[in-house]
């Protein structure tokens, strides 16, 4: 299929998420279950997302590993994400090197 | 401080938006450049790169619509994937349009809907008093065009870095994605929980039901956890929500 329609759907989607609510709903949302689960959803989605397709992403399981454990003990100390993010990749790359 | 910055003209509130958008885009600049190998790698033009980026303008949800056109999925698939991934996004507009000034007409929140992301959403949200339309409008355009130059040098340029150093910025979004959950789940036991149950389910999807698509394996995961954590751990009534 054209990738052109793929985008058109994906940006399409994308923003009616974002114009619904903001350009039109003004009432605040009363259900305890559902304001719960829309709380932890980012999380749990980004978590989805991460694992296992971390140990994937560069191609190779050791710079991936010693990549993910950067990210990790940086997180776990709150650092910005932009540091955590680049921390990961600088470890992975440097991984690369040494395993040559 | 809350009075002045109420009487600031037109002007004067769209530097400061610009002003507040720049570590943004900064930040957006790096993360984007590892997107756009990410896209170019997963069978994207430059062009359909930089355009998904244009007209997106989030990372998880672009990550996610890559992979599933470079595994030949059905749109259905991908509008349910975009659905699940960014519906945070209708959460935190929600809770923005309260915060909106009423010099936000119909076009400016149709304008300003768009750039809703975790950033600004987060920069807007912690700003004292009401949000005028230039303020929002200003940092969306400066933080757009760092996610957006960011996709196209990383897309473009990409292919004439080493490989070693294409493989490693690969890592640099998922590190991103740690770097968002890891510190909220150390303070909350019951995000904790919904990420370790995301988390588990995904690895069981992965080597369990290999056919199954990364997209849809996302959605499954994280509903299933969402659903668990909200029966387990109900958010309190009144309490400010939405930041990630």
């Amino acid at each position: 299929m054209n990738h052109a329609v793929y985008i058109a759907v994906m940006a399409g989607v994308t923003y009616l998420i974002r114009v619904i609510p903001f350009g039109f709903f003004r009432k605040k949302i009363k259900s305890r279950f559902l304001r719960s689960f829309l709380y932890y959803i980012p999380y749990a989605v980004l978590s989805a997302m991460t694992l296992p397709a971390i140990l994937y992403s560069t191609g190779s399981l050791p710079t991936a590993i010693v990549g993910t454990a950067a990210a990790l003990a940086l997180a776990f100390f709150g650092l910005p994400l932009i540091v955590v993010a680049l921390a990961a990749s600088l470890a992975a790359f440097l991984t690369g090197l040494f395993l040559q | 401080m809350s009075e002045t910055t109420q009487q600031l003209r037109r002007g004067g509130w769209f530097c400061r938006g610009m002003l507040h958008g720049l570590p943004i885009a900064l930040g957006y600049l790096s993360v984007s450049f590892g997107f756009g190998i990410m896209a170019v790698r997963a069978g994207m033009s430059v062009t359909e790169a930089t355009l998904i980026s244009l007209l997106n303008l989030t990372s998880a949800g672009q990550a996610a619509g890559v992979s599933v056109i470079a595994a030949g999925g059905s749109l259905a698939e991908m509008a349910l994937v975009q659905l699940t991934i960014n519906i945070r996004y209708a959460l935190m507009a929600l809770s923005l349009s309260q915060k909106c000034s009423p010099r936000f007409r119909l076009l400016q929140r149709l304008t300003a809907a768009y750039g809703i992301t975790d950033e600004i959403f987060g920069v807007c949200a912690a700003q004292p008093g009401q949000i005028e339309p230039p303020y929002m409008c200003a940092m969306i355009l400066v933080a757009a065009a760092g996610w957006v130059l960011g996709t196209f040098l990383g897309a473009f340029a990409g292919a004439l870095l080493p490989a070693s150093v294409t493989a490693a910025l690969g890592i640099l979004l998922y590190g991103m994605f740690l770097a968002i959950i890891v510190p909220p789940a150390r303070r909350d036991k019951a995000i904790l929980c919904a990420v370790l149950i995301a988390a588990a389910l995904s690895i069981l999807c992965r080597y369990l039901i290999p056919a199954l698509s990364e997209g849809f394996a996302v959605i499954l995961c994280a509903v299933t956890a969402s659903v668990a954590a909200a029966l387990l751990f109900p958010r309190p009534d009144e309490e400010e929500e939405g930041s990630t």
